[in-house]
């Protein structure tokens, strides 16, 4: 085995070690301000497999993580930390709405097709601005994304306020999304067709990074920028292009959530946080997007397995926040089991020398 | 016409001033703790959980202060002069609570970034997740309740009335009768240009946090300056969690910091980090807020005025870059002569 191999099953186990160690810290935190641990725990672990309709929950909630995860995964193959998921998820929800809303007497198929390009679109223009600000200005593109998601929450918030809200509703909410504009539910549960999908987009982006030179360009960028620049890749072009791309899957991932889940829009002044949690699922599936749905899964598990806790025993539900933030720490530090790598590598290159004179 | 002469009537208050210094007090405090942070060459994104997690603590270290200093009498049929001991106490560890707990956040932070060499932004990202749900958590756990902290009984940082300024008919109004805290971030202004620029440690900070490696090679412990940047973040965090939670209202409340760590954040990135710079760009999104606030009274779209702020920030990080690159075009420049 090759150092770099042992590196890359090393980096698997250790997110099994995070996810398994954070679990096991909750275990201990809930055994202890439970006043029923046995029970608190297996309907965490056991609740959310137990009905159909939960275990529909949880590709319901996995699916728009599934686009903002992805979307990570392509950005930070190259390297640029823009969170402009958030902002993009949203604006393509509000747009997508819109649209539908104003184009009632459309047939499904089409009005469906049309509110995705939209949401597409209003993605890639509202990622162009902390992209080409980095390109051009080298502004932090974390800190220009974030600055960006707050200007989009209030356009969207605008958007919402004047122009789709349905005052006759009685609460905060657009205008009732047209019937056929709506996507498929499927086995006559509330999952819609969004997961297939969200599926297809993550399959795509794994074709797209691993298996075309564009792709080949992203990772070489990501690994060393210096030698790809060296070797002739537009390196600012890979940085422009991975976070419009980003920007456009994640606006496609509002348009599918809100036309299969929502009736209504109902998003106003706060940011629905899919952009933050697509940075979860990223880092959990290691920039690579045949992993995301894995990642998006647990996630989703966990959160339903919390939510069932939550109603059938006396633990809040919010304890999930702490997990999934000591789930992104322990796989992000990278001295985390460093020591236990360098014996693997170590041991490795005994053998390896051993084996060698042995030969001789 | 009328809608402006209408706004100005409104703005041209010195209530609606007031209202722009209460609101830019905690703003104020976490961009002071940005630019410690960022000085040190740390993104410091949990700035927003840190005041969190001190805004909570400050609660619940006031009130179970309060609570064993009273010994179990209720405050109603204790001796008064118990109860005025047991409010001062409840004041003081308050403060000390929230700020220790703030400190500990931003070190937390350090340490994952320092030590562990983990991104220092996903870290940030994961601790702004952690203590959305953990202060709930940890609220519902002490005062059983999810949403807000009104069964414990906190105390409040005390309101000033300014001697001479207070009888003096706008400014006084405007100025005066502010909570302590308000003008304890003015001072804080000066103490961190002090320290960042009359200090050894400022020096060793700024230096760390430019070229980590000259620093180094000049023997200046960088994890250890990046330690103590970092703390002196959580400090000021710590502050504005008190500010948020111990001032003008007296509980926590859910996510109570609503997005004011990330406007401070973008104000530390308007005033460029600078001490001077960074103050009047809090007070700018203080005045913006507090605008917006008046608007909606009006029933008129408050969401651009609301916007404007952050597309400043937007502007003024292209102007710095643009600025830092004319610089180093000089300096080559010079170099070539």
């Amino acid at each position: 085995m090759t150092s770099k191999q042992i590196e890359r099953r090393f980096e698997i186990f250790k997110t099994f070690v995070a996810v398994a160690l954070a679990l096991g810290l909750a275990l201990i935190v809930i055994s202890f301000v439970s006043e029923s641990p046995v029970e608190a725990i297996s309907a965490f672990i056991t609740g959310p497999f137990q009905r159909a309709t939960r275990i529909s929950n949880i590709i319901e909630v996995m699916t728009p993580l599934m686009f903002t995860g992805t979307a990570i995964c392509i950005m930070y193959q190259a390297n640029q930390f823009s969170m402009i998921g958030e902002g993009a998820f949203l604006i393509g929800a509000n747009l997508a709405t819109w649209f539908a809303v104003t184009h009632e007497n459309w047939a499904g198929l089409p009005l469906i097709t049309v509110c995705f390009i939209v949401a597409i679109v209003a993605g890639v223009a509202v990622a162009v601005v902390p992209a080409v600000l980095k390109v051009k200005f080298r502004a932090n593109e974390v800190v220009s994304s974030i600055m960006m998601n707050y200007v989009i929450l209030k356009i969207s918030d605008y958007i919402f306020y004047y122009i789709l809200r349905d005052v006759a509703s009685g609460q905060q909410a657009s205008f009732p999304i047209p019937k056929q504009g709506k996507l498929l539910k499927m086995f006559g549960l509330r999952m819609h067709v969004g997961v297939i999908i969200g599926l297809i987009v993550c399959v795509a982006a794994y074709v797209f990074i691993y298996r075309t030179k564009w792709g080949y360009q992203i990772r070489m960028t990501g690994a060393n920028m210096n030698f790809a620049k060296y070797s002739g890749i537009s390196v600012m072009g890979i940085a422009l292009s991975t976070q419009l791309i980003g920007g456009g899957i994640a606006g496609l991932g509002g348009a599918v959530e809100i036309l299969g889940r929502y009736d209504r829009f109902l998003w106003f002044g706060t940011q629905p946080g899919f952009g933050f949690d697509g940075v979860l699922v990223g880092v959990l599936a290691k920039n690579n997007p045949l992993l995301v749905p894995v990642a998006a899964f647990l996630l989703a598990y966990m959160r339903t397995g919390a939510d069932v806790m939550n109603r059938v025993s006396d633990v809040p539900v919010e304890f999930v926040d702490v997990v999934q933030g000591l789930i992104i720490l322990f796989v992000a530090a990278e001295m985390f089991m460093a020591k236990y790598r360098h014996k693997l590598i170590v041991n490795n290159a005994k053998k390896q020398l051993e084996a060698k004179e042995a030969a001789e | 016409m009328e809608f402006l002469s209408s706004l100005f009537e409104l703005i041209f208050t010195p209530a609606f001033a007031a209202s722009v210094l209460r609101i830019t007090t905690p703003i104020l405090f976490a961009a002071l703790g940005g630019i410690m942070a960022r000085r040190c060459g740390i993104l410091n994104l949990a700035l927003e959980g840190t005041m969190l997690t001190a805004a909570l603590f400050a609660v619940i270290g006031s009130a179970l202060t309060k609570r064993a200093v009273l010994g179990g009498v209720s405050a109603a049929l204790a001796d008064p002069a118990l109860v005025s001991k047991a409010n001062f106490a409840g004041i003081i560890a308050g403060f000390i609570v929230g700020t220790v707990a703030g400190i500990l956040m931003a070190l937390f932070l350090a340490y994952m970034a320092v030590g562990l060499k983990a991104d220092a932004y996903l870290a940030g990202l994961a601790i702004n997740t952690m203590t959305t749900g953990g202060t709930v958590f940890i609220l519902y756990m002490v005062a059983g309740d999810k949403g807000i902290s009104s069964s414990l009984d906190s105390g409040s940082m005390p309101f000033i009335d300014l001697p001479i300024i207070k009888d003096i008919p706008i400014l006084g109004e405007i100025f005066s009768g502010q909570n302590i805290m308000t003008y304890f971030s003015w001072i804080c202004v000066a103490i961190v240009y002090f320290i960042l620029f009359k200090t050894a440690t400022g020096l060793r900070i700024r230096a760390v946090g430019e070229t980590p490696s000259a620093a180094e090679s000049v023997g200046v412990n960088v994890k250890k300056v990046q330690y103590i940047a970092m703390a002196l973040s959580g400090l000021f965090c710590g502050f504005g969690g008190v500010s948020l939670s111990m001032s003008y209202v007296q509980f926590f409340s859910r996510g109570m910091t609503a997005g004011k760590g990330f406007i401070g954040m973008s104000a530390m990135n308007l005033g460029n980090a600078s001490p001077v710079g960074t103050a009047v760009a809090a007070f700018l999104f203080g005045f913006f807020d507090a605008m917006a606030n008046v608007m909606q009274s009006m029933s008129i779209p408050v969401q651009f005025v609301q916007a404007i702020p952050y597309v400043a920030t937007l502007v003024g990080l292209v102007v710095f870059a643009i600025q830092s690159d004319n610089k180093v075009k000089k300096l080559k420049a010079k170099q070539a002569k």
